[in-house]
């Protein structure tokens, strides 16, 4: 009690922070359309990564159609499922997760959770903006090119990439997707640049790193390994262009194709990888660590609690990206190299699985006698915690090299990644929005519809994910087209396979409800109040809901606690905002 | 990969060092109503501008290590002919160098409000810089008329992708560089022109830095270095 109290009356000057040089748009257009308001910008980001998510489920739909009754869809050839589960994995992994974790969240929250007017270079913002649509049209742009989109799988690999038997391989499609990855790329640094230094220069008075909201940390954590690995990606895409362009051998081994010896030679397959999980498995993590951030402050706000163990949520996020930048030789077992990196990788792998448990004890140890509401949000916040811990489980199979070895490239591994980098960050996505779609629009999503999409979208995704691993154990290998008239696999796998088609018809189809409640509520929507749950972080302060351009009023919040005031005793109510220096009970306090 | 770890080591200690001044291990939780903690996680002093710099020259030293341990990986495979350096390429090096000298003297002049040795400086560092990037088009016509085209052998197709990337972020520091000297043709001397002039200056060392080490690595000096690394992983 008297430590809370300490300083609390402290009389503090108003902020010393000097008021940056606000973009005021003139026009309709620079207010909508090109709009260098961090807000604005966040919508367009979130907007575009549905729209080109919502290709990707219709994609997963056809993939699975194929799937569950081989043979009946006659479109689907061989070359078009190729195409389906390379353009479903890129879009799913990149240009919506990605996007929509930083590009979207990162833009919308880091001003308001920080306490700035806006982010520090509103310009460059806006152009990773439209770089980022830019990238997407041009990604979509494949589906009509000659040769069809790039049927290589999502990981790009060479040389098949870029020879003929691939689907877009000496076609467009290749080179459509990889132009439409070095767009992004260079889109992204110009957000990525401002997220971070707007975490470390455009805070409000008071709020020390660590009073920041854990969204915060993981969102800016993300970001900086982001800007890292990135560069991998953009270097092996580059080279993939010159080796398909201009016939050069930087990952082109000697090749005969059709009977005709290839002008290029001596190359390496193997740099290829390299290069592509140097970005590939920080990218893992740039989707799971905001995740983890959103999560966490989910859970603490609907259970009426302060995060339990703040301190090492923090240092876990860190941690975990920090190495995350040396497992990625991980998705390489089968690559012919050498024993003793695999040894290398996999305790490094294991390793990570020490901060990750240290985070989901902490959450469970928040949700412990705590008043749990479950709203919409906490309900998808438990549903990550349990998808999280099913794929971090499987993942500890697939970390070791000899259990990885007869699992690789099975239907096990698809399981895996889809739970733990799938379903769980969509969770975690779903419950934010839910979350925050108040003080964005002002009005609360339709709750009936909510429930039904929450557990259609969660037992669903069980339902299709969980048998997944069984078909995997079974030796049913991934990416196949047809499995066949093949002994090994008996007749319940084929019956398996029809069912979790059905359910992943399912889940899509909620999904379209979910979006009809986006714009139903829009209008109808029940009116939320500046803070409908009752939440401590600045972005719920804001003199007007949803906030104006500028954020806050004449004068910048200034910050007097965590995040995490939840049920102090003897305080008026049951959260403390971060910019109330009190109790909240004015009078008592000066009485006594 | 291991200039890229060796890269990524280097950011960590500066992450470290940086985070060792934040109060990681304070108790958010027990230090309530406190507003000021002088130098214990509250923002620097230091502009935005030239933190953001910072933060992109990181993800360009990123990018430079990764195409380097691409070279790494793939130098000294049996199909390799090194490229030779056109003589050029020592005279550009020089142009380089004093581009960023003047660069660097524009920076003190402006720190000094002298507009006029600013403006000059500006001016040398310019020409100078345009200078070396059209040296660098001549040694590549030089190198394709003696007959070392792109796709011949992956050394030259190291030179030219990676001369080329660098080319071209010179290029954009150019644009940079050009935006700036038309800010401060005509008017006095204000902080934001030394801002200005000072981040273009960092730009300018950290782009002549780069291009010595990738002058070293496409010389060969770097291949005793190559070397080593492989005998330590082998």
């Amino acid at each position: 009690m008297v430590d809370i109290r300490s300083g609390a009356d402290e009389v503090i000057p108003l902020a010393e922070v000097e008021d940056v040089e606000l973009y005021h748009p003139k026009s309709w257009w620079t207010h909508y359309v090109f709009s260098q308001d961090a807000k604005i910008i966040a919508i367009q980001y979130s907007l575009t990564a549905t729209a080109i998510g919502m290709v990707a489920l219709v994609l997963s739909w056809l993939i699975r159609l194929q799937l569950g009754f081989p043979g009946t869809f006659n479109f689907i050839d061989a070359d078009h499922y190729y195409q389906f589960i390379t353009m479903h994995g890129m879009i799913m992994v990149i240009y919506l997760l990605t996007a929509l974790f930083l590009g979207g969240f990162g833009n919308y929250l880091i001003p308001l959770m920080v306490g700035a007017r806006d982010m520090v270079f509103p310009y460059a913002n806006m152009l990773s903006y439209w770089l980022y649509l830019l990238a997407v049209l041009i990604l979509a742009a494949g589906f009509f090119v000659p040769g069809g989109p790039t049927g290589a799988g999502w990981t790009l690999y060479p040389p098949q990439a870029v020879l003929s038997g691939t689907p877009g391989g000496q076609d467009w499609g290749i080179l459509v997707m990889l132009s439409s990855l070095i767009l992004f790329i260079i889109g992204f640094t110009m957000g990525g640049l401002n997220y971070v230094v707007t975490v470390l220069q455009g805070r409000a008075r008071g709020m020390t790193l660590m009073r920041m909201p854990l969204t915060i940390w993981g969102i800016f954590t993300a970001t900086v390994m982001a800007l890292l690995a990135f560069p991998a990606l953009f270097v092996a895409c580059v080279m993939m262009l010159f080796d398909r362009l201009l016939g050069t051998s930087f990952f082109m081994p000697a090749i005969v194709e059709m009977g005709t010896q290839l002008k290029q030679g001596g190359g390496s397959p193997i740099l290829f990888q390299h290069l592509f999980w140097f970005f590939g498995h920080p990218e893992v993590y740039i989707v799971a660590l905001p995740a983890f951030g959103i999560v966490s402050d989910l859970i603490s706000t609907h259970a009426r609690k302060n995060i339990f163990g703040y301190r090492m949520m923090v240092w876990a996020i860190v941690i975990i990206g920090a190495l995350s930048f040396v497992v990625w030789a991980h998705h390489m077992y089968v690559s012919g190299m050498n024993p003793n990196f695999g040894f290398f990788f996999a305790t490094t792998t294991l390793i990570i699985a020490v901060p990750t448990a240290i985070k989901v004890y902490n959450w469970v140890l928040t949700l412990w006698r705590g008043d749990i509401h479950l709203t919409l949000p906490m309900l998808f916040a438990l549903a990550f915690i349990v998808t999280f811990v099913n794929g971090g489980l499987t993942g500890l199979f697939l970390g070791n090299v000899v259990v990885d070895v007869p699992l690789s490239d099975t239907m096990f591994v698809v399981a895996h990644f889809h739970m733990v980098m799938g379903v769980a960050p969509i969770m975690v996505i779903f419950g934010a929005i839910y979350h925050w779609y108040p003080k964005v629009t002002g009005r609360m999503l339709n709750e009936a519809m909510g429930q039904i999409h929450f557990w259609v979208t969660f037992l669903g995704a069980y339902l299709i994910f969980f048998p997944m691993h069984y078909l995997g154990l079974l030796g049913i290998p991934r990416r196949y087209h047809e499995l066949g008239e093949t002994a090994f696999i008996p007749e319940s796998a084929h019956t398996l396979n029809m069912f979790i088609s059905v359910m992943a018809l399912t889940v899509g189809a909620a999904q379209i409800l979910f979006l009809f409640n986006l714009a139903w509520s829009l209008k109808r929507g029940r009116p939320s109040g500046g803070n409908p749950w009752r939440a401590t972080t600045l972005e719920w302060q804001t003199p007007q809901t949803p906030p104006a351009h500028g954020n806050w009023g004449k004068e910048l919040p200034v910050v007097y606690r965590w995040a995490y005031d939840y049920s102090v005793p003897g305080a008026a109510e049951d959260f403390i905002p971060q910019n109330q220096p009190g109790l909240g009970m004015p009078t008592r306090e000066h009485a006594s | 990969m291991s200039v890229m770890l060796i890269f990524l080591a280097g950011i960590a200690g500066v992450v470290i060092w940086w985070m060792a001044q934040q109060r990681l291990t304070s108790r958010p939780w027990l230090e309530v109503g406190h507003v000021g903690h002088p130098g214990g996680g509250e923002r620097s002093p230091i502009p935005p501008a030239q933190i953001g710099l910072y933060v992109f020259l990181a993800v360009v030293g990123a990018l430079f290590s990764l195409f380097i341990s691409a070279y790494m990986m793939r130098v000294g495979t049996p199909d390799w002919w090194s490229t030779p350096i056109p003589r050029l390429l020592w005279l550009n090096t020089g142009a380089l160098i004093v581009s960023s000298g003047a660069m660097q003297w524009a920076k003190t002049e402006a720190q000094r409000g002298r507009g006029d040795p600013m403006r000059a400086a500006l001016l040398a560092a310019l020409v100078t810089a345009i200078l070396f990037l059209t040296g660098q088009i001549f040694a590549w016509r030089e190198l394709t008329q003696a007959g070392y085209v792109l796709a011949d052998n992956p050394a030259n197709s190291f030179f030219y992708v990676i001369t080329g990337m660098h080319g071209l972020h010179i290029l954009g520091g150019l644009i940079a560089l050009g935006r700036t000297m038309t800010r401060v043709w005509n008017g006095a001397v204000t902080d934001r022109v030394r801002l200005n002039v000072s981040l273009c200056a960092t730009y300018w060392h950290f782009m002549l830095i780069v291009w010595l080490i990738l002058f070293a690595l496409f010389a060969g000096w770097a291949n005793d270095f190559a070397d080593l690394c492989r005998q330590l992983l082998t």
